[in-house]
């Protein structure tokens, strides 16, 4: 045996052999590996201490490099690790480091063999055991050698002390009633003497503080003193971060500090220093002007540095300075927006946040044009992060920044156009939310959606489908605002539509049956008017409005005998029209008309676009030609739509003949019918749909019966092949953004309840019920095809080409706040409803553990002295106190503490005069005093305190703090006063 | 605080890996992975620092520099400071380069246990930076010695451990 293991130790091959022969890559790496494994798997069984090891730090090293597992080898890293040797030891604790975890089980084997080591004279085996640990701590390797940290914590030698503060972080945070024992000890190296101590301990402060800084506003002063006193640059930015945190906390604080940290910035050769005094000052201390003017210059100075990384850094700090101080922004504007075509992403990123900081609604335009023309010759990533910037900046809290609905939606045109353009979800959304939103842009937006859909480039980028649908629905839904219905029915039915997925193509097919219903509409009612005007005012106008005898066409089209029966028709119906169009009408009127919700209809275009005969049923054969295919869809969205279109042309066709090759008399009859089935479409597609609140469904009542938890595996069987449309392709019935409810729309749709409600609706009922999703209801209405003039030219591919000199030149125009330039048209109303308009900010609770930890930090802190843990070989125990009797009954304490952590001070506030004699007490006091009591007690004593405070507060050292109980209730008003 | 160190040359072979929050060990070479994808597209001339919420999860920046034919990576959270997380890099590199004389990857490659041992002692308690830059260089030296110490204690004993054998 003996020989065999020494054969084994001279023969093993080392790390350096296993490296060097990795290296030659005689065999193939993959090959070499796992026959090194395979020596490895054997040699770690040896009973030799050295084959082991050595196979261990082989194992470690191909875990580390090569991704191998090693959580097999557990037990014998505890093995190693209880070597005698320091060489063998090192090794295991490197691996143990590396591969243990919470759920290594052989985990409480190494518990014993720790305490062993962290008790080990030669510091080094200490070292490597508290290394080890501040890996790999649990609760309960955490829980048993407490004592022996809190004894290293004051040890004399500095290597071991400084890790066992770095441990202290990992303990407190798996075990935080460690906080109890070792909390004075850990504040007491605040005040050491070798910055190695100060600058672990702060470093520890400041990670603790980064979780819960609350807990540490009472060290304050100590850390005051370390910001005034220290003169190491990595001591100080640690600090700062911490005053950073405290100073949010307890506004009182700023003043102290400010200043110290105004000198550090301006004395500090280090970039680091600086940068973090500046960073603590835009973030924390951003009400001290002259600081914010200081951290501003030296922002500067780093924005021109020619090094990436300072460049980067300050405009960082100049984003955060942004919300509050804008002006900063400002005047560094040029270097920001140069930075726009900077090589770094990183600095493209900051500075395109930056130029988006700086819109305000006055230079939105500008600045949009400006990105736009920047993105079409940025790579694809950066175009689209200048995308979404704009479309987030601009659709910020209901489009607040846009006043010109009309350009806003010509540029959305133009984005969708970009050919890197991958942000179609957000552009589809803010079609339809503007849609629905802002009535008077309705007729830009069907121009460009017109522009979009016509397009047969557009069709087969597949980033461009959202949109799409979106411009399909948008032109179905306001189709009266089109100028020629039947080019855009040809564009709904192009042939490349193919190549959309069948969700949109769905949506085409139903903008499509919207479009026709409103041309057939507009033909009927044209016949009908031509027929005789007052027949038809009896039949269709029935939902009569005020304002009808009082209208007259408001172009003045030309066509004279429609004119009367149109106007009706339009109160009838409530068919929209653009505020420019209001403009036009003659004064008397337009008041009426804007009484009347500012709604009328346009026949301008109606001569232009007459709806013949001939037109009607080419439309109608387009449509059979174009759809028929897809009756036999496999796609059930697309056979079910297009055969509801083919059916209903069906009963439209035996109408038509008829009605057209009648003479008068039988010309009501029939045409009665035929526009009967067409009114009640178009009513069906009349309803304005609104904005709909997040919280809409909410509201509804659960009605009786209805078991929502019930099992519904059973419908999965029925439902199992169908393929679900999915939810997001329209978005109108889901809260796509945070909406409300449309309810501003209601007394429109009250005036379309008047009209007759036939059988039909029941009908148009259920097919709403079984389209759910889908359905997309809107308005049909008659004749209005409009012509309104655009509002402005949208023709942009003008400019494409300018540089990043350009561009700052332009922008530095736009930039410059302008005082408000009067807007040639009032901003449109964008519909939007308080209920539910907060976004519910939930306040984030942190999790249980940090509770524990703050609990104990804060009992620590503000009260009790510290209370020995259950562990019963506490060592320290027997120096610090002589509770030793007490500790069984203080084991439940800690959670009884932080249940009444509010109170349970204030018993000894109570009585002062016995507050520093009688600490051994405490502890007892408080469990017999009962809660209620303390409720009782608790506002005297708050009072008390709060007058006692300033004879207690004079005292710094954070012992004595430690011992006197301080009340949380009254913390805010304790801390100045240390500080004074 | 740090939260993993990684050494790994511009091929993304890793040489040297360190996390301070345990993962597994596919989790650890898909992160170094992520790195290595983010750091290839980035030029000469950049800025050092990257944003890796998305590889490392809520809060996590990244520090990288390339030395030769090496990346050096430091991921790190919002309580330590980019600059200095740059300075702290440079001793550890400078450190590396004077332990090993001249240090280049191969060094690296063949010294996994010293370079580990630097990287130790620069978190003395894991995430805790708590060294001074000037005082790593000296820890440093001060555990080579002690790992010679012992190495000298173990040759004694393996001596005597043969001679007892022998006779």
């Amino acid at each position: 045996m003996a020989g065999s293991s020494i054969m084994e130790t001279l023969f093993q091959r080392t790390l350096d052999d296993i490296i060097k022969g990795l290296r030659l890559q005689l065999i193939g790496e993959s090959a070499f590996i796992s026959k090194a494994m395979e020596e490895i798997r054997r040699e770690i069984k040896s009973t030799d201490p050295h084959t082991k090891s050595t196979a261990l730090q082989k194992l470690t090293y191909f875990n580390s490099v090569h991704g191998l597992d090693m959580s097999w080898a557990a037990f014998h890293v505890v093995e190693v690790i209880g070597s005698s040797r320091f060489a063998h030891k090192k090794i295991g604790y490197l691996a143990a480091s590396q591969s243990f975890h919470d759920g290594t089980d052989v985990m409480l084997l190494i518990t014993n063999q720790l305490r062993k080591d962290l008790t080990s004279t030669n510091e080094f085996e200490v070292s490597l055991a508290l290394e080890c640990l501040s890996r790999i701590a649990t609760l309960d390797l955490a829980r048993d050698l407490t004592p022996e940290i809190f004894t290293l914590l004051s040890s004399s030698k500095n290597l071991v002390r400084k890790k066992a503060i770095g441990v202290i972080l990992r303990v407190f945070g798996v075990y935080p009633d460690a906080v109890r024992v070792c909390f004075k000890r850990l504040v007491e190296n605040l005040e050491s003497p070798d910055p190695q101590m100060v600058s672990a301990t702060v470093g520890v402060f400041c990670e603790l503080a980064s979780k819960d800084p609350g807990s540490y506003l009472p060290l304050a002063p100590e850390f005051y003193k370390i910001l005034v006193d220290s003169k190491n640059n990595w001591i100080l930015i640690k600090v700062m971060k911490i005053f950073a945190k405290l100073v949010q906390l307890e506004p009182r604080l700023a003043k102290r500090v400010v200043e110290p940290i105004c000198e550090h910035m301006a004395r500090t050769g280090a970039k680091s220093l600086m940068f973090e005094c500046v960073r603590t000052i835009v973030t924390s201390l951003a009400e001290y002007e002259s600081a914010v003017k200081h951290a501003v210059v030296k922002i500067r100075e780093l924005l021109i540095d020619d090094d990436p990384n300072l460049k980067y850094l300050g405009l960082q700090a100049l984003s955060i300075v942004a919300s509050k101080h804008l002006w900063a922004v400002l005047e560094n504007k040029e270097v920001v927006i140069k930075s726009l075509s900077d090589a770094d992403p990183n600095i493209k990123l900051e500075s395109l946040r930056l130029v988006m900081a700086m819109v305000s609604d006055s230079n939105v335009s500008e600045i949009s044009r400006v990105l736009v023309n920047y993105a079409l010759k940025s790579d694809p990533e950066f175009c689209n992060e200048i995308l979404g910037s704009i479309l987030s900046t601009c659709g910020r809290n209901f489009y607040e920044k846009i006043i010109d609905f009309d350009w806003y939606v010509s540029l959305l045109g133009e984005m969708s156009r970009i050919p890197h353009c991958q942000k179609g979800e957000e552009v589809e959304n803010q079609f339809i939310d503007i849609g629905m939103r802002v009535k008077d842009v309705r007729p830009e937006l069907v121009r460009v959606a017109r522009d979009l859909l016509i397009d047969p480039a557009l069709l087969g980028n597949p980033f461009l489908n959202r949109i799409l649908s979106a411009a399909a629905w948008v032109s179905g839904e306001y189709v009266e605002f089109s100028k020629n219905p039947f080019e855009l029915m040809e564009a709904l039915l192009q042939p490349r539509t193919s190549l959309l997925p069948p969700s949109i193509r769905a949506v085409y097919i139903h903008s499509a049956f919207k479009v026709l219903i409103f041309c057939l509409h507009s033909y009927f009612f044209q016949r009908k008017t031509i027929a005789s005007s007052s027949l038809s005012s009896n039949d269709l106008a029935q939902g009569v409005s005020d304002s009808v005898s009082v209208r007259e066409s408001p172009k003045g089209s030309g066509s004279a005998t429609c004119e009367a029966p149109a106007n009706e028709l339009d109160g009838g119906f409530n068919p929209r029209i653009p505020s420019q169009l209001s403009k036009d009408i003659p004064t008397g009127n337009g008041d009426e008309m804007i009484v009347t919700h500012g709604q009328t209809s346009s026949f301008a275009s109606l001569e232009k676009n007459s709806f013949t005969e001939d037109s009607i049923s080419n439309l109608l054969n387009l449509i059979e030609m174009a759809l028929g295919p897809l009756s036999v869809s496999h796609e059930i969205e697309l056979q079910e739509r297009a055969r509801n279109i083919l059916g209903f042309i069906e009963l439209i066709k035996q109408e038509i003949p008829g009605s057209l090759d009648q003479g008068e008399g039988n010309f009501e009859r029939e045409q009665l019918k035929a526009s009967e089935v067409i009114n009640v479409m178009r009513d069906a597609f009349s309803k304005e749909l609104g904005p709909v609140s997040i919280s809409a469904q909410e509201r509804v009542p659960v009605p009786d019966g209805l078991m929502l938890n019930e099992n519904l595996c059973d419908l999965e069987k029925i439902c199992g092949d169908v393929q679900l449309p999915s939810t997001s392709s329209f978005s109108l019935g889901t809260p796509h953004s945070k909406e409300k409810i449309g309810v501003s729309l209601l007394n429109l749709q009250s005036k379309e309840e008047s009209e007759p409600s036939t059988e039909s609706t029941s009908l148009l009922a259920e097919h709403r019920k079984r389209h759910g999703l889908y359905y997309l209801s809107s308005e049909k209405n008659e004749i209005s095809s409009t012509d309104y003039p655009p509002a402005n030219e949208m023709k942009l591919q003008d400019d494409l080409h300018d540089d990043a000199e350009d561009l700052v030149k332009l922008t530095e125009q736009s930039l410059v706040p302008k005082k408000k330039p009067n807007h040639a048209k009032p901003r449109p109303v964008v519909v939007r409803l308080d209920e539910g308009d907060e976004v519910s900010i939930v306040a984030k609770k942190p999790d249980s553990k940090d509770d524990l930890l703050s609990g104990a930090v804060r009992d620590v802190l503000f009260g009790n002295e510290a209370i020995p843990t259950s562990s019963q070989r506490n060592p320290s125990d027997k120096s610090s106190s002589k509770r030793k009797g007490k500790e069984k009954v203080n084991i439940d304490l800690p959670s009884e503490l932080k249940e009444n952590l509010g109170d349970e001070e204030k018993p000894d506030l109570g009585n002062p005069s016995s507050r520093r004699s009688k600490h051994r007490t405490h502890g007892k006091e408080r469990r017999h005093r009962s809660p209620g009591k303390n409720d009782e007690e608790r506002e005297e004593n708050v009072q008390k305190e709060k007058q006692k405070s300033s004879h207690r507060h004079g005292r710094h050292k954070a012992r004595q703090r430690a011992d006197g109980p301080l009340n949380v209730v009254a913390q805010a008003a304790v801390i100045p006063d240390f500080l004074l | 605080m740090i939260r993993a160190v990684i050494v790994m040359n511009n091929q993304g072979k890793p040489r040297l890996s360190k996390f301070y929050d345990f993962q597994p060990v596919e989790k650890q070479q898909e992160l170094i992975r992520c790195v290595y994808e983010v750091l290839r597209t980035r030029a000469e001339n950049m800025s050092n620092f990257i944003q890796a919420n998305s590889i490392f999860g809520p809060d996590a920046w990244l520090v990288y520099k390339n030395y030769a034919t090496l990346y050096f990576i430091f991921v790190f959270d919002s309580s330590e400071n980019e600059l200095a997380m740059l300075d702290l890099m440079q001793v550890f590199v400078e450190t590396l380069d004077k332990c090993l004389s001249n240090a280049c990857e191969l060094d690296i490659v063949f010294n996994f246990s010293k370079v580990g041992k630097g990287l130790k002692c620069n978190h003395a308690g894991p995430k805790i930076n708590d060294l001074v830059a000037q005082l790593i260089a000296h820890d440093f030296l001060s555990e080579l010695l002690s790992e010679l110490n012992c190495l000298l204690v173990e040759l004694l004993g393996f001596c005597i451990f043969l001679a007892s054998n022998l006779i």
